[in-house]
């Protein structure tokens, strides 16, 4: 049991297991409802947890949804919520109250009265409404267990999570949702079948619009800020939980294993409780469907239960197995943010796992596990390479494949589409990183290890471990020792300011946030093409709001509340030649491989023919102008796919860098000119992202920082109001952040130092980035430099003219000398003073082919250069 | 010898320096050539003979012409292969930086990019091989750390560039001839390889791009922003060390790759004095402890050259003239190579000698060379100089102004017949004594195209007084005023 103490209210309240709780959200009057099925803390201790049953309220079913029902629905109406979208486990500290829930039968009227009462007639699992039991309802029916586990996650209690949640979770992620959906016939690939597909996608649009994005997200926001971070959240998780499954797969696909997989089937019966959902299963019906190139991991996953007879497994098994994966669902399934913020911790605790499943495995070697992962003949003959003593090995390549896949997943937005491309560009010869895990696969999967080897992809995590590179793709060797990892508050601070680690959100982007992603969800939605315009200074987060954006959209797809959309990235200046951007679009969409010209074609024939079929694609084409050419086609066709009839093309873009603030270049004038024009013909969206103000900038550093303390707030303002006078670019602010812990590191050996990074460090860091070496460039410079140099301003207040030969300089050269009382020296010797100044650019000079006749200007203010000489 | 010769191609005053000495000190040159080979190709057995040696006769007593051999080997080593001190004199917070810098990127994976800026000669290289060659003693940094190295110079384009790399990196070998399709594939393939690291996992990689400004003059400054851009995200971890002369380098960057670079710059500005330049010149010519002929080594090290006042002198218009190492070396040069059996020291007359060529102008010693119808060209030019204030001229009027002279005043000079005043002129343009104003020849007739001198008054007053046997009018006639 657990108690509540709120703030400002004397009472303590008692939440046991079984009881009805209301769950703090983001409507005010209306919190979740669920119920209590275990209390637990996490691995640290401090956090207590809950895993719940969640109840759906009225408000919370989308209308359409509702007309299902036949009659008006109560208001104190609630559903016993069976869907599968939603992570159960919930931080305890966002339960309100305990609430009144009592479970009517179908056809019992709602008594009147009672305020405090939810009444629970029928389930709801997304898409239809059920007659539910009272068993499940009633706190005083349900099985109540102890709870508040003594140790962390390794062993926890073997409770609930047998039929519901876990082991469905447990499913790779983003990849899950992608098989269903290739093995329904929704698959972005999969030309090969096809279903209703678009007029059932459109109905489930999401009830969780933009706005309610946001609102969950300064909720989010406010909650971290506040110190508690609670990933518990339903609605919150909705936008961002991967594995919201898609109705439409679910019916298909059950149908189809009724058709084809009786055995499994039953399986998968027998394996959950809740019929629709299994475990195990999700990938093979992707294994018989999978449209292009079949994971064979699954595939042998599915001989080895196919083949062999239905194994006899009993729930208890299992549910240990799931047991020993549990562990890491909360990780798997707390919403994005955290889950970065979380990598390391997880990292390690993969590691951990792996060690445990290797175990597991072999303390499981006798049972029944056995006989149901025994590879098949078919399995050995495809995994001939598999000998027994390059077992270790094997074993180790292997954990390294799934942790790629894992860390592929956590990848964000490119997770969905990344492992699209891998089914789909097999063919290609060219090798690109996502095809070697493929082409790895079969020769190291066996089976027993297929057992664990969903679960883990569920993980979104960035494991650290290393992974040998084999196969045909190369890539940077793998370090021989591991890197090390911070070990101090400095250090640490200076990981989180590096502007690589990724940041656990975007402040300062709401607004643009929000713009974007309204722009192509309605685009999405709508089936139509378009195109977006981002313009602004280089660091200013158009990038990484895109990304942002894509990142939940693609979560948003998963789980099915906006059709199912395809994201390329494209970047100018990661390509030698603009038609190279045909190429790149043609292989990420199709993985073929073509010249510019026929890439071109292809493109123009699918974004001009009718295929009902086809995807939303999104196309980002980062660093736009450098498309420029110079009958300007590139960009003209980009502009152009997404306003025809069929092209369902959208362009939310061209996240570009261009810069219209700075000074503007030749090209630049003429691609305003296409600009225009684009925009009147087209419509085109265009927005601007502005130079970070000094107050954003501060946020960004300290969100980045999260509590680490090694700034002081004074130090921290001056860098960020330097910058945002300067360029409002947040990677210099980073980067001066940086410096100034190694600065401050290196002057910790004083004994005054406070350990904090401080004023006069921040000051040092800035001078060195932002102060010109002109000045000590010139006092160093040796005699017979200045003297020219002074020789060389004299001339110029001779001429009258900011120019003037070498000739004319060196006989003001020859004079000075003399005043100086210095040998004069010869024309040879002057030049080659001449010259190591104009290497430095202190001087512009023309070609030293001239000569005696080359003319000579100072690259440095007049001014500047008599102080510095006079400094001296 | 293929870092010196890369070196020798990237110091730019080879231009002026390096032509100007060559053509007057052709004695020196040959011996000096041979010496750089000597040093070059025999450089590695020459420690092992030392110690070999030094293990039979530990305090033996070797002949003159055996220990100027050794000195010669062991300073020559010195000046011309660039071996690394032991410790960098007033470098030591350059230094320290630097090696932190890169041992964050080989031991924490951290991406960094840095740029060390400073002039020719200021020990930019050496400041890098010295902080590597420290980084590399850690064993967790060898076995880790792989580098690649670009030159400006060299790697003129991305396309070449990327070849480079990709070589360094040892990925060709991997997926054999696909590499190397075309440009697109390449960098396509590049990106990918560093986009499939992350920081924990892969090796770090170092690039150093010397002569960093040209490579921000490649196409689209595409190699740049992809190295940064890889630093700037979480990919494989990379260290970027650019090395640079040009002070204004970040104004060469464009934007989007300006804000992606780090904007660490790790200036070079050597204020050094005249007191440490003679101490290190010093430290420079004197002899190893484990010099085989102590007694020798003793009489070389205490030998008095720089308290000389003469010689003081000299170093100081030296170091007036340039602070550089390189320039400082190759004034030692010659001074070595003048020591022999006979004259086993350095006096104090090689190195005023030494230095006078040094300082000695090009140009005018290639005056000497000329014939004298050549020179009265070249006179006769001086005076249409002063006459038009620096317009150009043409053959013709070149070949009045000489007619002028024979008429007025010429005793011991004769007419010559114009193709041969020609011939002579072309001659001066071969030389490139004088140049044509516009590019194009081909439009006018060879006798009007407008030429320019080349040269300074000084420069000709400095080879008439030094030419051999210069008739007496000719002189008088280019000291004249006028024509």
């Amino acid at each position: 049991s657990l108690s509540i103490s709120a703030e400002g209210l004397p009472r303590i309240t008692v939440i046991r297991t079984g009881q009805h709780i209301l769950i703090e959200g983001d409507d005010e009057d209306n919190p979740y409802v669920a119920k209590v099925v275990r209390l637990f803390g996490d691995e640290s201790g401090r956090q207590k947890k809950a895993e719940v049953q969640w109840f759906a309220r009225v408000s919370e079913v989308p209308p359409s949804k509702l007309k299902l029902l036949g009659r008006e629905p109560h208001p104190q109406e609630i559903f016993y919520y069976e869907g599968r979208s939603c992570e159960d486990e919930i931080d305890a500290e966002c339960i309100l109250r305990p609430v009144q829930v009592k479970h009517l039968d179908g056809a019992a009227p709602f008594p009147d009265s009672d305020k405090d009462t939810l009444y629970v007639k029928l389930s709801w699992d997304s898409k239809t409404f059920r007659v539910v039991d009272s068993a499940l309802v009633d706190p005083d029916l349900a099985s109540s267990k102890p709870s508040l586990p003594p140790s962390p996650p390794c062993s926890p209690p073997a409770a609930a999570p047998a039929s519901r949640g876990p082991p469905r979770r447990a499913l790779p992620t983003p990849d899950l949702a992608v098989m269903r959906r290739a093995s329904s016939g929704e698959g972005r690939y999969s030309r090969a079948t096809m279903s209703a597909g678009k007029a059932e996608a459109a109905e489930a649009e999401s009830l969780h619009s933009v706005t309610k994005l946001s609102a969950s997200k300064c909720l989010s926001a406010k909650r971290r800020n506040a110190s508690a971070r609670t990933p518990g959240v339903r609605k919150k998780l909705e936008l961002s939980s991967p594995e919201k499954p898609s109705p439409i797969s679910e019916d298909a696909l059950s149908r189809l294993l009724d058709e084809e997989l009786e055995p499994e089937v039953t399986l998968a019966h027998r394996l959950s409780s809740s019929p629709p959902q299994t475990f195990s299963l999700t990938p093979l019906r992707k294994a018989h469907r999978g449209p292009v190139a079949q994971d064979p991991a699954v595939v042998l996953n599915k001989l080895s239960i196919s083949d062999s007879p239905p194994p006899s497994r009993d729930h208890s098994s299992r549910a240990e197995v799931d047991n020993e994966n549990s562990p890491m669902l909360p990780v798997a399934m707390t919403p994005r943010s955290s889950k970065r913020k979380s990598a390391q911790l997880v990292s390690s605790r993969i590691r951990k796992q792996l060690n445990l499943l290797d175990n597991q495995q072999d303390l499981n070697s006798d049972g029944e596990d056995e006989d149901e992962f025994v590879p098949s003949k078919k399995e050995m003959q495809s995994s001939s390479e598999d000998d027994d003593g390059e077992e270790e090995a094997e074993l180790h390549s292997d954990e390294e494949v799934v942790l790629k896949k894992g860390r592929r997943a956590a990848a964000g937005s490119r997770t969905p589409r990344s492992r699209q491309k891998t089914q789909s560009s097999t063919r290609t010869p060219r090798k690109t990183p996502n095809k070697k895990v493929k082409v790895r696969q079969p020769e190291n999967s066996t089976s027993h290890r297929v057992l664990f080897f969903s679960p883990l992809l569920s993980e979104q995590i960035t494991p650290s471990t290393p992974r040998t590179p084999r196969g045909a793709t190369p890539s940077i060797p793998c370090r021989s020792l591991p890197a090390r990892q911070p070990a101090n508050v400095l250090e640490e601070a200076r990981t989180r300011l590096h502007v690589s680690s990724v940041p656990e959100s975007l402040p300062c982007r709401e607004q643009e946030f929000q713009d974007i992603y309204s722009f192509v969800e309605s685009k999405i939605m709508d089936g139509t093409g378009g195109c977006m315009y981002i313009s602004g200074v280089p660091g200013t987060g158009k990038t990484a709001t895109v990304h942002e954006v894509m990142r939940c959209l693609q979560h948003a797809a998963d789980v099915d509340e906006i059709p199912p959309f395809h994201f390329i990235e494209i970047n100018g200046m990661k390509m030698t030649d603009p038609h190279q951007a045909y190429v790149q679009i043609q292989q990420k969409l199709t993985g073929q491989k073509a010249t510019a010209d026929h890439a071109a074609a292809l493109l123009e024939k699918r974004f001009s023919n009718p295929a009902p079929r086809k995807e939303t694609t999104v196309l980002l084409v980062d660093e736009l102008d450098l498309l420029w050419t110079r009958k300007q086609n590139v960009m003209y066709n980009l502009f152009d796919w997404p306003t025809r009839r069929h092209a369902r093309l959208l362009l939310p873009g061209g996240a570009d860098h261009r810069q219209h603030h700075g000074p503007a270049g030749e090209d630049h004038d003429q691609q305003g000119g296409e600009q225009t024009e684009v925009v009147v013909e087209e419509g085109l969206t265009r927005m601007s992202f502005q130079p970070y103000s000094f107050k954003q900038l501060q946020q960004i550093i300290t969100s980045r920082l999260n509590k680490v303390k090694a700034f002081e707030e004074d130090a921290l303002q001056l860098v960020s109001r330097k910058v945002a006078a300067l360029s409002g670019d947040a990677r210099r602010c980073l980067d001066i952040c940086r410096r100034a812990t190694e600065i401050c590191e290196h002057s910790a050996a004083e004994p005054s130092a406070t350990g904090l990074v401080g004023m006069s460090h921040v000051m040092e860091a800035l001078n060195e980035m932002f102060s010109s070496a002109y000045t000590t460039a010139i006092k160093c410079a040796s005699v017979q430099e200045q003297l020219f140099l002074r020789a060389v301003i004299a001339e110029f207040r001779r001429l009258g003219l900011e120019e003037a030969t070498f000739q004319q300089v060196f006989v003001q050269h020859q004079a000075l000398c003399r005043v100086e009382g210095l040998q004069p020296v010869s024309v040879s010797e002057g030049l080659a003073v001449c010259q190591r100044l104009g290497a430095c650019r202190l001087l512009l000079l023309e070609p030293s082919r001239l000569g005696v006749l080359q003319r000579i200007r100072i690259n440095v203010s007049q001014d500047d250069v008599l102080y510095s000489l006079k400094a001296d | 010898m293929h870092v010196m010769f890369s070196k020798a191609v990237t110091e730019g005053g080879l231009v002026v320096g390096g032509l100007r000495r060559r053509a007057e000190l052709q004695d020196y040159a040959l011996d000096s050539a041979l010496s750089w080979s000597r040093s070059g190709w025999w450089g590695g057995r020459v420690g092992f003979r030392v110690t070999m040696s030094k293990r039979k006769m530990t305090d033996a007593h070797l002949s003159v012409e055996e220990c100027v051999t050794q000195v010669q080997e062991i300073l020559r080593e010195r000046f011309c292969r660039q071996q690394l001190p032991d410790r960098l004199e007033g470098l030591e917070a350059q230094h320290k930086h630097l090696l932190e810098l890169l041992r964050r990127t080989a031991v924490h994976g951290e991406s960094n990019s840095v740029l060390i800026v400073g002039p020719r000669g200021a020990g930019k290289t050496m400041l890098l091989k010295c902080v590597l060659r420290d980084l590399l003693e850690e064993k967790e940094v060898q076995k880790n750390l792989l580098q690649v190295h670009l030159n400006g110079l060299l790697q003129t384009d991305d396309r070449i560039a990327l070849k480079e790399i990709t070589r360094q990196l040892h990925l060709e070998n991997v997926v054999g001839d696909k590499v190397f399709g075309s440009f697109a594939e390449n960098l396509a393939f590049l990106l990918e390889a560093l986009k499939k690291g992350d920081r924990s996992s892969s090796r770090p990689v170092l690039f150093v791009l010397d002569e960093f400004d040209l490579f921000a003059h490649h196409k689209n400054q595409t190699l740049l922003y992809n190295l940064f851009d890889v630093s700037q995200s979480a990919q494989a971890p990379v260290a970027v060390v650019g090395l640079t002369c040009r002070l204004d380098v970040l104004e060469l960057l464009e934007k989007r790759v300006k804000s992606r670079f780090s904007h660490r710059q790790i200036h070079l500005l050597s204020g050094t004095t005249f007191p440490q330049f003679l101490q290190r010149v010093r430290m420079q010519l004197s002899l190893p402890d484990d010099f085989p002929d102590k007694e020798f080594a003793r009489d070389w090290n205490t030998g008095t050259l720089c308290e000389n006042k003469s010689v003081e002198e000299a170093l100081q218009r030296h170091f007036n003239s340039s602070k550089d190492f390189r320039s400082m070396n190759a004034l030692l040069m010659f001074c070595l190579s003048r020591v022999s059996a006979t004259k086993p020291a350095v006096r104090p007359a090689d190195l005023l000698e030494a230095s006078r060529l040094c300082f000695c102008d090009a140009k005018a010693n290639m005056l000497h060379g000329l014939s004298i119808l050549e020179l009265c060209l070249i006179i006769a030019m001086k005076h249409l100089n002063d006459v038009y204030e620096g317009e150009p001229f043409n053959l013709q009027m070149v070949h009045n102004e000489f007619k002028k002279f024979l008429q007025r005043k010429s005793n011991s000079m004769y007419n010559f017949e114009q193709p041969v005043i020609m011939k002579a002129f072309e001659h001066l343009q071969q030389l490139e004594l004088i140049r044509p104003v516009d590019g194009s020849s081909a439009k006018t007739q060879k006798e009007y195209q407008l030429m320019r001198l080349m040269l300074d008054h000084s420069q000709i007053m400095e080879a008439l007084q030094k030419y051999p046997q210069c008739p007496t009018d000719v002189k008088q006639w280019a000291m004249s005023a006028f024509g």
